[in-house]
Parts: structure tokens; C-alpha cells; sequence
């Protein structure tokens, strides 16, 4: 519109105001900009940067490596192997489903484990990285790798995992590892956050299980630069794992194997100690189980088959396994009565089969007695009636002091799964847990190692190697840690005379030399080597006196369940005492016809360091015990050989 | 003053126009066009795709844009205002009705070679209308409830429009560049007082409203308020844009991690770093050096398109120009202070450094008519 000169100068007077105000606003707004940046990135840079890193730094821990545990030469028992896996996070994975149907066509996996790895991801956090599949061969590995384009939100991953070379062999002795479980993080209280790792195998069982803190080692730390999705873009500082300690046992490989493979199919245990050392040298459970499966992940199928077995393959009989020791125990109420003076060892006892106490009857095993028997006579021919007199006169007190010397009734901690102690009843015991008075027939009960008295393979191995020494003897199963000694150097003496313990040993020698001793027929004829022992036969029954009046049935026609169990403790060899041995065959009958001969082999096999040879049994039974060597199936000789990898 | 009572004579015609532009503007503007595609090229981790790239064929385009406004008489422009103002708001209704859906707001038509978003033009058209209407007002009624009453009905309508879609931040800008426009104008200090007292009463009432019947905001836009006032209520959540961008810009420190060497942006931390949070990217790239640098070219942009608007003597080109400028400064400085923490987070981009096709070539063509009114000055 048309305006006057006048008109225009206003308007031209006014915006040029206004735009002075505006600028100075714009302006004022500027240094108030320009404040705000100097406060934030002067003044609070670094809390900031501080936040900046924290953001983009995420820690990772990085596994030790396990520990390996050898044998006393050296022989690897339990390694780590390389451990192809696949690995899954579903955070940023849209199919997920998609994803896994695109992997089971890539490697080989069952849907029930795979559908299994889907729910336990699904019931996790979204970033919580799980197991797919393990033990891939480098084949399907390959092949997950050059396929992750389509699998997105999957890793192949190498970890490294335990394998047990020797599988069943050791299954009792080392035991196995396994993931960690929430009830393992809460019986153990341990805090360890390497334990969140998904994979991380902690010690389920043996060894590996109560030496778990040695061989655990200690997480490393990885410092990675990650993304705001967690993806980690480079790596920045690294702290190297420190590994577990190398552990060595007291075991010896080759007679670990000859003994397992020598018990066999039975429901059986053996212990083989060094009498000076007390080390270990063998720890036969059988029937055994390959510790690997539990490693791998065992199948309900598989595990159902092991508990269910009447057999209990699960069971480390050697240190769990509680059996009234029967005869094995004659040697405890001897010595008690010989420290008690009751007794002279040239004293002789009649036997005719029995002794009456009160209305009750007490049986020798042999039906018609075994006449006039001095000590000597009482443990190789094991008279029974021997003892329930000597019993008599030494009471219960004295028998189960020498038998807590001898190391029964005691609880002797090796690094192993459920070490039970035996009992050793007393009128206190008896009265607290089974609410009646002690009686005299107990006290005659437990003077032949029946009734309440129960011991462990390990207890009666313990005692067998102090009455060899008479020293007080304790049992060893680790002899280094990495390269550290943690074995138990000396004994102290166990104070029974000399005397006494010889009459004990002359008598354990007749059991296996002496004609009629109760495991003539498993004694060794080399010159040498020849072994002492003692036979046992538990009764697990009470033969009742109308069965005695029908004829006591014969062992051999009775349920499994309800024959003796046959027990057979001995060291060798006589002269020299080295090796001391106790077997236990559940159910397996007399301790002279079955369980004597297992005892023998195993002393010979390491007294010998290999197979025994022939001259060192009786001539009669030469074939049969090379027939039996040429059908045990064990580890060759080169194998047992190659040793020698012991880190100092 | 018409353009019939310009000195012909002394406006430059033909290309002797281009003498007589404000390189000094040209320039500065090139600048900051400069420093978006240095941070657009480390935002995209070291590649002209998928940003740097176009981006400067849009601000090739913006300048031919400007140009050919510049070029063009200011009076053609004044004429148009109100034709401008119309086309404005038929695309901003037709939005409502065929906009195509992005980012949960219905805000631009597709045109087949680009998206076009009508709300960035609208805010150009209110101002060139506004200007124009004060040209066409006597200056003695300027303050008159009913002349008053006209411009809020312009600044009004594509507000309202806008705000519906829902765009807050430029519905805002709307609003307030047309103030501008009036306050320059003249219009008398008791409106705005009243306006800004008034306001007060309405973020009350906004308030007051939420989760009832008539609740006036959005939840989403209700949340962005809760979480501006307590960014650290959510890290994680709503939250995240606010927290991370202040990391980011703090960590700078006074000179910056280094050119694509910003870890907030290397670790995708900071979201929509390509658009509204890029000046945390160059202030963590670039220090508080580089950020207040940028401040300074913008401010110095200001101040020559002020000296413009105080040196033409013609009402409309006077008033076009500082709506222009007033526009310019919103955009940087709601952006700034929402990246900073200073105000909530509403949608405003970067001015000529945020990516974004329409309001790159939107401010070119606005500051052509800078540039126009610059050339065809009487002189």
C-alpha cells in the first residue's frame, strides 16, 4: 500500500527496534546454549566420559582351564579336549524358531535336545547366552560357521571339556564333572561368578568334586568394546586365566585296570594300599559306569539303567559300602585279648561246634567243631568258638578300643564322594540306637566281626596295612599338588607290642600256607611273594533254629540277595610287607573260594608291576588263571607305559 | 512502500544480480552445510552412503533453490504469500487424508522423486503471508484487536493442523516464527504478555488434564515431558535419547575424541544420530570447540540476515526476512537445548546439518527470499 515518507521511516524506526530486541534474545538464548555446552563438556566431562565407557566396555570372563589330574606314573586320567559348540543368544533374533529348523539341517541333532536348548532359552534372560548342541565334529563346526549369515543370534564356539581316557576305570576314583545346577549353587554356597557361565563344568563327584577349589583355577577377565546391542566390536585388555592345579594321585593305572577288570561283573570292591606309605595304589568298584556320559549329558535312558541296576554301578562300594567284616575281625578280638593278657597265643580252646549261652546257641561254622585250636590255629582254620570265648573274657569295651586302633569304625577322609564310616558298637550305641541292653551275645557276635559291626573296604584295607606294620597307618590318594607334596610322610607307632603282632601275622600266614588254613587254595608258591591274610564270610540273615533243624539251606540256593558276602583282607609280601589288600564280594559266597583268589591276584599284580607270571600260582591252577588272564580285557602294556607327563 | 516506488534504476536486473547477493550469507550457510556432512559421513561409520551422499545433492539442490528465488523480484514474492499461504494448507489437509505413515506421524505427501512434508513449507508460507499483511496493514492499526486477531487466524490454522498430525516441534515452530513475525511487526508488548501468561495457565491445565477424560497432550508426548524432567527415571526406557545424548556430549570434553572416533556413535548408543541428535555426534566428535564453533556459525548467520532485514527499507522484505531468521534460530536452538537437556524432546532437526530432504530445501528457498530481499533492495 501507499504510505507517506512519514509512515515509512516509522516503520522502518519500529522493526529496526524490534529486530534489536530479537537479536538480543537470539543472542542471550546463544550464551545461554553456549553455558549449557561449557557446563556439560568442560565442567562434567569426566563423569561423562566415565558413563561413556561404562557403556561400551562390557567384561567377560574368561574360563581357567580345568586342572588335569594323573596317576602316580604319570598316566593322564582326566583331560581337556577341545569342545566344538553352539552357542545362542535370542536378544536380536526375530524367528528364533526359524533359526533353529535353519540349524538341525546343518549338523546333526535330535530335536528332543534341541526342543530342550529352546525352552531352557526361551525360560531365560533374552541376553543369556545357551548351549544348542556340543560336541560337533569339526565338519559340522565348519559349516555353522560359513552358514552364520542365516543363523543369526548363533556362535560356534570352541570350549574345552573333560574327558576321561580310562572311562569306567576311574569313574569311582575320579569321578566326573558336570554343569553347574541351582542346587549345586545352593548346597555349596559358592560365589564364584565364573559358575554363571553358560557350559562351566564344576566337579559332581570323586575327586573331581572334593578337590574342586584346586582344580577350578581362576577366571580371567576380557575387556571388550561393545555395541548398544551387546555386540562386541573389538577387544581392549585381557587378563589370562590362571588354570586349575594339576593334581597326581596315589593310584597306579595298570592295577586300577587289572582290578576292575579282575572283579568284573560282580557286585564287588577291592582296596590295594602301600602298608609303609599308606598311599592308594587301587580303588575297584564294580560294576562300573563311563564317567564321560555324565560329562556329555546322560539320557534319562541310560541313567535309569545304571540306578536301577541291582548291582548299584553307582555306588563307590570302597568307601561307601558298609559289610560286617565277619572273620576279617578275628584279628581285632585276638589282639584285644592279648593286650588284655586274658590270653596266652599257645592257650588252647576246645571247639566242638558251638557254645551254649544261656538258652542260646552259638554255631562255629563248621558244624562239628575244630578240637583243641591255639591263636595260630583260631585264624587260619577261623574257628569261631575261639573267639566267643576269648570274647568272653575280654568284653566289648576292649574289642572296640584295638578295633579304633586298628582304624575301623573311623572315618578316613580321602577326597572321595560319600566316605562312610563303619561302626564300632558299644553298650552306649546300642542303647541310644537300638533302645535295648547290651547282652553278652553281642559282645560274642562282634568278637567274629557279625552282628552290628560294619566296615568299609577302606577301614579293613587301613587295618590290614597297620597290623602289617604296626604302625598307625593312614590312607593317602594324593600325592601332589601341582607338584606340591600333600601326602602324609610318617606314622606314628600304634604301641602293641611286637610280640602280639607277630602271633597276629604268624596266624594270617597259616590262612594262606598253612594246609588247613582257610585259603590254602589262593596261596602263591614263588618264592617271595607269598601272602598272608584273612578270610571272612558275613552272614546277611539270621539262620533261624528251625531252619538249622531242616538243614541250613546252601548259600548257592538262596536269592542273590540273601548269600554271605565273602571278604578277604591280606598283605604281601610276608617277609617284607608292601602291599596291602581287602576285597569285598556282595553276596558272593565264602571269602576262601571267592573272594581269596581275587586278593591274591591283585597283590601278585603288584608285587609283580604286570601280569603275574604262571609260576607264581599253584600248579593245579596255572591254566585256569591263564585262561582268565587271556580273557580279561585290558589296557595294553604300551599305554601303561607312556607316561611320563607329570608337570613338576 | 510498493514495489511502484522502488528506484527501478538501482535495482540490479539480470545476472549483474548475482554481484549483489550476500555471499557472506552464501558462504556461512555452506559452512554449516559442510559440518552436517563431515558428521554425516562419521555417522554412517566412515561412508558417503547411506547420508553424506545425498545430503549434498540436496544442498546442490537447495542452492539452485535459492537461486531461483533470490532471482526472482521480492515483490513476485509478496504477491504470491497469500497463494503460497492457500497451496500451504491444502497439502498440509491432504496430508491428513493420503499422508503416508512414517515415524507414527502423518506428515508428508509422496511426491515420486521426494517426500515432500507440508508442515516445512507451512512454516515459510505464514511468515511470507504474515509479511505481506503487514506490508498491506496501515501501521496505525496494527495494534487493534481486530488486525490482531487476523494473523493469530493465519498463525493458527496450520498450527493446529500440525499439531494434529501429531508434529509438536514444528507446530511450535510455526507458532512461534509467526510471532516473531508480529512481534517485529509491532504489534503491541500487552498481547504478548498476555499470550505468555496465558500460556502459563495452559501448561497448567495440561497438566492438570493428564489421565483424565479430556486429557489435552498424547500419552507419548506426556511421557517425553516426564522424562526430560527426570531423564535418569528410565536410562533405559523413554529416557534412553536424553541420557545417551548427554554422555555423548559430555564426553567430549573441550576438544572432542577425535574425527570418527566418538564411541557413542561407533557403539550405536545414541539413536537417530543421522537426524535430531547429530550435535551430540559432533560435540563428542569435536569437543566443545567444535560445538561451539558450530553455535557461532549459526549465530553470525543471525546476525547477517538481521543487518539485511534492518537495511532494506521495504516492510515486506524487512518482515519476511525475520520471520526467515527468527524460523532459523528456533530450529538450533530447540534442537540444542532438547539435546542438551535444556527443554523435552520434541522432534526439531539440526538446521542444514540434520539429515532431512524437505527442510534442507525448504531453508535454502527461505533463504533465498532472504537473498531476494537482499538483491532487490531500494536502494
Amino acid at each position: 500500500m501507499k504510505r507517506s515518507q512519514k509512515e515509512a521511516e516509522d516503520s522502518a524506526r519500529k522493526i529496526t527496534r524490534r529486530s534489536m530486541i530479537m537479536g538480543g534474545f537470539m543472542l542471550l538464548t546463544g550464551g545461554i546454549l553456549a553455558a549449557r555446552m561449557r557446563y556439560l563438556q568442560v565442567e562434567r566431562a569426566d563423569d561423562f566420559r566415565l558413563l561413556a565407557e561404562e557403556n561400551r566396555i562390557r567384561i567377560d570372563l574368561l574360563p581357567p582351564a580345568r586342572g588335569l589330574i594323573y596317576d602316580r606314573y604319570g598316566q593322564l586320567l582326566a583331560d581337556n579336549e577341545q569342545n566344538y559348540t553352539v552357542v545362542m543368544v535370542r536378544e536380536n533374533v526375530e524367528d528364533v524358531d526359524a533359526v533353529l529348523d535353519r540349524l538341525s539341517h546343518i549338523i546333526n541333532i535330535d530335536m528332543a535336545s534341541l526342543n530342550r536348548a529352546r525352552e531352557d532359552m526361551m525360560a531365560r534372560a533374552p541376553h543369556v547366552r545357551v548351549t544348542l548342541a556340543d560336541r560337533l565334529s569339526w565338519d559340522e563346526f565348519a559349516s555353522v560357521a560359513v552358514n552364520a549369515p542365516a543363523l543369526p543370534g548363533i556362535t560356534p564356539e570352541v570350549g574345552l571339556s573333560r574327558i576321561y581316557p580310562f572311562g569306567a576305570d576311574f569313574a569311582h576314583v575320579v569321578g566326573y564333572v558336570g554343569p553347574v545346577s541351582d542346587y549345586y549353587l545352593e548346597s555349596t554356597g559358592d560365589t564364584d561368578p565364573i559358575l554363571q557361565t553358560p557350559d562351566f563344568q564344576v566337579g559332581r563327584y570323586a575327586v573331581e568334586a572334593r578337590m574342586e577349589q584346586d582344580l577350578r583355577g581362576e577366571a580371567g577377565n576380557l575387556w571388550v568394546e561393545v555395541n548398544s546391542a551387546g555386540r562386541v566390536m573389538r577387544e581392549l585388555d585381557r587378563e589370562a586365566p590362571v588354570p586349575g592345579g594339576d593334581l597326581q594321585l596315589t593310584i597306579d593305572t595298570g592295577l586300577q585296570n587289572y582290578a576292575q577288570a579282575r572283579l568284573g561283573n560282580e557286585s564287588a570292591s577291592a582296596v590295594v594300599m602301600e602298608v609303609e606309605t599308606g598311599e592308594v595304589l587301587a580303588l575297584a568298584s564294580s560294576p562300573s559306569y563311563d564317567p564321560n556320559l555324565f560329562v556329555r549329558g546322560i539320557s534319562v535312558a541310560e541313567y535309569s539303567s545304571l540306578t536301577e541296576n541291582p548291582y548299584r554301578p553307582l555306588a563307590s562300594k570302597t568307601v561307601q559300602g558298609l559289610y560286617p567284616p565277619g572273620s576279617t575281625f578275628k584279628m581285632v578280638t585276638a589282639l584285644a585279648g592279648l593286650e588284655a593278657g586274658v590270653i596266652e597265643p599257645e592257650e588252647t580252646i576246645t571247639c566242638n561246634g558251638f557254645v551254649e549261652l544261656g538258652t542260646r546257641r552259638f554255631h562255629c561254622w563248621r558244624r562239628g567243631g575244630h578240637g583243641r585250636m591255639n591263636m595260630v590255629d583260631g585264624l587260619s582254620q577261623s574257628c569261631d568258638v575261639y573267639y566267643y570265648d576269648l570274647a568272653q573274657r575280654v568284653g566289648i569295651e576292649a574289642i572296640a578300643a584295638m578295633a579304633r586302633r586298628l582304624g575301623l569304625g573311623m572315618r578316613h577322609d580321602l577326597p572321595l564322594s560319600g566316605v562312610a564310616s563303619g561302626l564300632i558298637p558299644s553298650r552306649e550305641w546300642k542303647l541310644a540306637n537300638r533302645g535295648s541292653e547290651w547282652v553278652v551275645g553281642d559282645t560274642l557276635n562282634a568278637s567274629i566281626g557279625q552282628g552290628l559291626v560294619l566296615s568299609s573296604p577302606l577301614e579293613l584295607a587301613v587295618m590290614t596295612s597297620r597290623l602289617a606294620t604296626g604302625r598307625q597307618i593312614l590312607p593317602q590318594l594324593v600325592r601332589t599338588l601341582n607338584g606340591v607334596n600333600r601326602r602324609m610322610d610318617s606314622f606314628a607307632e600304634m604301641d602293641i607290642p611286637a610280640a602280639h603282632l607277630d602271633v597276629i601275622r604268624q596266624g594270617m600266614w597259616s590262612v594262606t600256607n598253612f594246609r588247613r588254613g582257610t585259603a590254602f587254595g589262593a596261596r602263591v608258591t614263588e618264592e617271595g611273594y607269598e601272602i598272608a591274610g584273612k578270610t571272612g564270610t558275613s552272614q546277611v540273615r539270621n539262620i533261624t533254629a528251625a531252619e538249622r533243624e531242616a538243614g541250613v539251606t546252601a548259600n548257592e540256593d538262596l536269592p542273590w540277595e540273601r548269600r554271605d558276602h565273602a571278604l578277604f583282607v591280606g598283605y604281601a609280601p610276608v617277609e617284607n610287607p608292601r602291599y596291602a589288600v581287602s576285597v569285598v564280594v556282595e553276596h558272593g559266597g565264602g571269602g576262601s573260594a571267592v573272594a581269596a583268589p581275587i586278593a591274591r591276584d591283585l597283590l601278585l599284580r603288584a608285587m609283580y608291576g604286570e601280569l603275574p607270571p604262571l609260576s607264581a600260582y599253584p600248579v593245579g591252577l596255572r591254566r585256569e588263571i591263564e585262561e582268565m588272564h587271556d580273557n580279561m580285557d585290558l589296557l595294553p602294556l604300551e599305554i601303561l607305559r607312556s607316561t611320563g607327563r607329570v608337570r613338576a | 512502500m510498493s514495489y511502484l516506488e522502488y528506484t527501478q534504476k538501482a535495482t540490479p536486473t539480470g545476472l549483474r544480480k548475482v554481484l549483489y547477493l550476500n555471499w557472506a550469507l552464501i558462504l556461512l550457510l555452506t559452512a554449516v552445510a559442510c559440518v552436517g556432512f563431515l558428521m554425516l559421513y562419521s555417522v554412517a561409520g566412515g561412508s558417503m552412503r547411506p547420508w553424506a551422499g545425498p545430503q549434498m545433492q540436496r544442498f546442490t539442490l537447495g542452492l539452485t533453490a535459492m537461486m531461483i528465488v533470490a532471482f526472482t523480484p521480492i515483490w513476485f514474492w509478496r504477491n504470491v504469500s497469500a497463494l503460497a499461504y492457500g497451496l500451504s494448507l491444502i497439502l498440509l489437509l491432504m496430508v491428513e487424508f493420503f499422508g503416508t505413515v512414517g515415524m507414527g506421524a502423518q506428515r508428508w505427501i509422496d511426491l515420486g522423486f521426494m517426500r515432500l512434508q507440508p508442515s516445512e513449507l507451512t512454516k515459510i508460507t505464514v511468515v511470507m503471508l504474515l509479511a505481506a499483511y503487514y506490508d498491506w496493514l496501515d501501521i496505525r492499526k496494527v495494534s487493534r484487536p481486530l488486525y490482531v486477531l487476523i494473523p493469530v487466524a493465519i498463525i493458527l490454522l496450520p498450527t493446529f493442523l500440525t499439531f494434529i498430525q501429531p508434529d509438536l516441534g514444528t507446530a511450535l515452530l510455526i507458532l512461534v516464527g509467526g510471532a516473531a513475525v508480529m512481534f517485529c511487526a509491532g504489534v503491541h508488548w500487552a498481547y504478548f504478555a498476555a499470550v505468555i501468561a496465558s500460556a502459563g495457565g495452559i501448561v497448567t491445565a495440561v497438566f492438570a488434564s493428564r489421565g483424565t477424560a479430556w486429557q489435552l497432550l498424547q500419552d507419548y508426548q506426556y511421557r517425553r515431558i516426564d522424562t526430560f524432567l527426570d531423564p535418569s527415571s528410565d536410562p533405559l526406557g523413554a529416557g534412553y535419547h536424553i541420557t545417551q545424548s548427554q554422555i555423548a556430549l559430555g564426553s567430549g570434553g573441550w576438544t572432542g575424541r577425535g574425527f570418527m572416533q566418538g564411541t557413542q556413535i561407533r557403539g550405536d548408543f545414541l539413536p537417530e544420530a543421522q537426524t535430531d541428535f547429530i550435535f551430540p555426534t559432533l560435540a563428542e566428535e569435536f569437543g566443545f570447540v567444535g560445538a561451539a564453533s558450530l553455535l557461532g556459525l549459526y549465530l553470525l548467520i543471525l546476525l547477517f540476515c538481521i543487518v539485511t532485514a534492518i537495511q532494506t527499507k521495504d516492510r515486506f522484505s524487512s518482515l519476511v526476512t525475520l520471520g526467515v531468521t527468527a524460523t532459523f534460530f528456533l530450529y538450533f536452538a530447540i534442537n540444542m537445548s532438547m539435546v542438551m537437556g535444556l527443554v523435552p524432546v520434541v522432534g526439531v532437526p539440526l538446521p542444514l546439518v540434520s539429515y532431512g530432504g524437505s527442510a534442507m530445501l525448504v531453508l535454502m528457498a527461505a533463504f533465498g527470499l532472504v537473498q531476494s530481499a537482499h538483491v532487490h533492495r531500494p536502494r
